[in-house]
């Protein structure tokens, strides 16, 4: 079945996390920013999977992995979203540059 | 005696337990001093009375071993020691009592009374201390006492004014104290008095070194005994409340200084050039503070110069080797001039002014406060028969013998000043018609006249211990056993002194009645014919002013120049260091904006180039 070269699924990847870092790095709107992690997470899986098929040994681990990490985000997602409904109470305001009050 | 160190406890303990408990205690606070100080007393005589037949008793324990050197402290019980512990604690005691009443209604009396504690506690340490290193300890204590109380009206400027000047005017002769010290103990290797001595006798110290080192102790005493040139905190020191002029500034504290020329007398009388400069030094200020006491116009001034003027006395009684003279006239001047004192406060109490000018026909008003002031008046003045009578002559026959014949006269010539400011004193305020506003004027509580009464006992009998007639019960006994002391005992002199000494302090007080008491010669009689001697006067010799244009002006330049080092030099490398440190903090402060979006790229860009690095190395920096 595998016509498709393993650089083609890390191209694909590092396409992926390259607009999740754009979109993290510039978006205000702090919803777009967690999404566009989420796509830099995914970015991530495509690349654990892509060697757990092509790597040195391929195995099951990296597909287990993948597994692991997409349900790990699932409830950081969650977490996330919580936390910045509870910023959006007290702040009423989702912009991410105005949630500056590390500073001072 | 061998619990004689109990006796400056007791002080400290009333000042503990009012430093703790005073505010609760408030007036009940005069009992606690009252009780710790009578014990303290007690204890004294029984000392005093055990002393008579007991031999010196010393004794010590090692404080601090610096290799081979063992600095000791302790406590020593010698006659003087003894005398000054009786002296000490009593006028205390009285002074502890007669507070009671004069202080009575002031918000911080319990504050009062800790400091008197404080204060009688310093000056009992001081006076049984067996080493010098301890006596210094004790001596600066008692400053702070002094300090404490002399600014005791501190919402007063003139009262902190004269606390500050009271302070740093004895801490300049306390340099030449600790100077002296220092280079005594570089010469002996020890601060014990006896083991100085033995040096001294011994030929340890090279003659001009003994010079040196007895004038700096002796720069100390002027500082403390409020001799010329360091004399004019004392006049001022009388801002503090009339007990602590008592206590302090009369009876006991300036006394210190010729405690301490007292108790080193043999270094002293071992150089004949530092027992010539304290003769000259006190027989200038007994002259010097006497003039200016004939015209000054403060009850508390006039005795207060009259005390710098008795210390000069007591100074030249020692500087011409008269040590029983001198200590003699320690003891009787304590007792009448803490009277003259406490009757001081007693009718400024009655009147509510110190000025002599607005008193006046209080005689019949003060029925016990007049006669006690009459008292310590003839006291002071040497009227025969009482006890300044008999160790002012001692002084005289002092100075004839061992001093100068030109100190002979400044003494007889201080004398009859003394006799006339205070009988001008006295008249003015008890005799003629009443000037000023009087309408409430009594007689003060009896808490008051009674330490009064007391004293005016000692005035009178306190000179029968050593007269010619009687025998010198007192003169024997301060040199027994000490062959270095016993060469300076009791001076007989010629008749014609006593005589002399009498004569003149009659004029003295014949003059004064004239003038202030018949007034049958004008008042003006003597600043008419001397305008301008009569302007000095009244301003002190201008000594004060001088200071002020001389030394206060020098050091006020010093102090702009090194402030002008301070601000721009010290100050601008300072500032540039902490200007460059804030730039960096700056620069980096602004690197956290608080946008997390601006350190996620920051955190990228930085793995990114740790990536080229590394790819570019191929793994390894080389």
């Amino acid at each position: 079945m595998s016509s498709v070269p393993a650089s083609a699924f890390l191209a694909l990847a590092l396409i992926l996390f390259c607009i999740g870092l754009y979109g993290a790095l510039t978006k205000r709107n702090t919803v777009i920013v967690l999404i566009s992690i989420e796509l830099m997470l995914n970015a991530v899986n495509i690349n654990l999977v892509t060697f757990s098929k092509y790597g040195m040994a391929p195995s099951i681990t990296g597909q287990i992995f993948a597994l692991f990490a997409i349900s790990v985000a699932a409830a950081e997602a969650a977490v996330g979203l919580a936390i910045l409904i509870a910023l959006y109470r007290t702040k009423k305001t989702v912009n991410i540059d105005e949630m500056d009050t590390m500073k001072n | 005696m061998e619990n004689a160190w109990l006796i400056p406890l007791f002080p400290l303990i009333s000042f503990l337990i009012l430093l703790l408990f005073g505010k609760r205690l408030k007036e009940a606070s005069a009992y606690v001093g009252i009780l710790l100080t009578l014990a303290s007393l007690i204890y004294s005589i029984l000392v005093l009375f055990e002393r008579f037949s007991e031999p010196t008793y010393v004794t010590k324990f090692d404080w601090l071993t610096i290799g081979d050197f063992h600095l000791t402290a302790g406590f020593e019980v010698n006659q003087l020691n003894a005398l000054m512990l009786f002296i000490v604690s009593l006028v205390s005691f009285l002074v502890h009592t007669y507070s009671k009443g004069y202080m009575h209604g002031d918000e911080r009396f319990h504050v009062f009374y800790a400091y008197l504690g404080l204060f009688t506690f310093a000056m009992l340490g001081l006076v049984i201390s067996p080493n010098l290193l301890q006596t210094y300890i004790f001596w600066e204590l008692v400053g702070v006492g002094s300090f404490l109380l002399i600014g005791f009206y501190f919402y007063k400027e003139e009262a902190k004014a004269a606390a500050k000047k009271a302070f740093i005017m004895t801490r300049i002769g306390d340099v030449g104290l600790f100077i002296g010290m220092a280079l005594l103990f570089w010469q002996t290797k020890s601060f014990e008095y006896s083991d100085i001595f033995a040096a001294v006798d011994a030929g340890q110290v090279s003659g001009t070194m003994i010079t040196l080192t007895a004038i700096l102790i002796f720069i100390g005493a002027v500082g403390k005994s409020g001799q010329f040139p360091l004399h004019t905190w004392l006049p001022d020191a009388m801002e503090g409340p009339t007990p602590v002029s008592a206590l302090i500034h009369a009876a006991t504290m300036v006394a210190a200084g010729v405690y301490l020329v007292a108790s080193l007398f043999p270094l002293f009388s071992a150089s004949h050039t530092a027992l010539m400069t304290v003769a000259v030094i006190g027989g200038f200020t007994a002259i010097f503070a006497a003039s200016i006491g004939l015209v000054q116009t403060d009850i508390k001034r006039v005795l207060a110069y009259s005390t710098v003027s008795q210390l000069g006395y007591m100074m030249l009684a020692l500087g011409s080797a008269g040590y029983v003279a001198g200590v003699f006239h320690l003891m009787t001047h304590a007792f009448f001039k803490a009277l003259l004192f406490l009757a001081a406060g007693s009718v400024i109490h009655a009147v509510h002014t110190q000025d002599i000018e607005e008193m006046g026909g209080l005689w019949k008003k003060l029925k016990l406060t007049g006669p006690l002031f009459l008292i310590g008046t003839l006291a002071i003045s040497g009227v025969p028969l009482l006890s300044g009578f008999f160790s002012k002559d001692e002084i005289l026959a002092a100075a004839w013998e061992g001093g100068h014949p030109v100190l002979f006269v400044l003494a007889l010539v201080a004398a009859f000043f003394t006799a006339f400011y205070m009988f001008r004193l006295f008249f003015m305020v008890f005799t003629g018609e009443a000037r000023g506003n009087q309408k409430h004027v009594h007689e003060s509580p009896s808490v008051m006249t009674f330490p009064m009464i007391i004293l005016g006992v000692l005035a009178v009998v306190a000179g029968y211990v050593n007269t010619p007639w009687f025998g010198t019960f007192l003169g024997d006994w301060l040199v027994d056993g000490n062959e270095a002391l016993a060469a300076h005992g009791h001076h007989e002199g010629p008749v014609w002194i006593m005589i002399l000494a009498t004569v003149v302090s009659l004029l003295g007080i014949y003059l004064a009645w004239l003038i202030y008491g018949k007034r049958s010669v004008s008042r003006n009689w003597l600043s008419g014919s001397g305008d301008m001697l009569h302007t000095v006067l009244l301003n002190k010799y201008y000594v004060d002013e001088f200071y002020q244009l001389t030394i206060v002006a020098i050091t006020k330049g010093i102090s702009y120049f090194l402030r002008f080092i301070d601000t721009f030099l010290v100050e601008g490398i300072v500032k540039g260091i902490t200007g460059f440190v804030q730039g960096l903090g700056a620069t980096g402060s602004k690197m956290q904006s608080g946008q997390v979006q601006t350190y996620g790229a920051v955190a990228f860009i930085g793995l990114a180039l740790l990536a080229v690095i590394y790819a570019l190395t191929g793994g390894y920096l080389r």
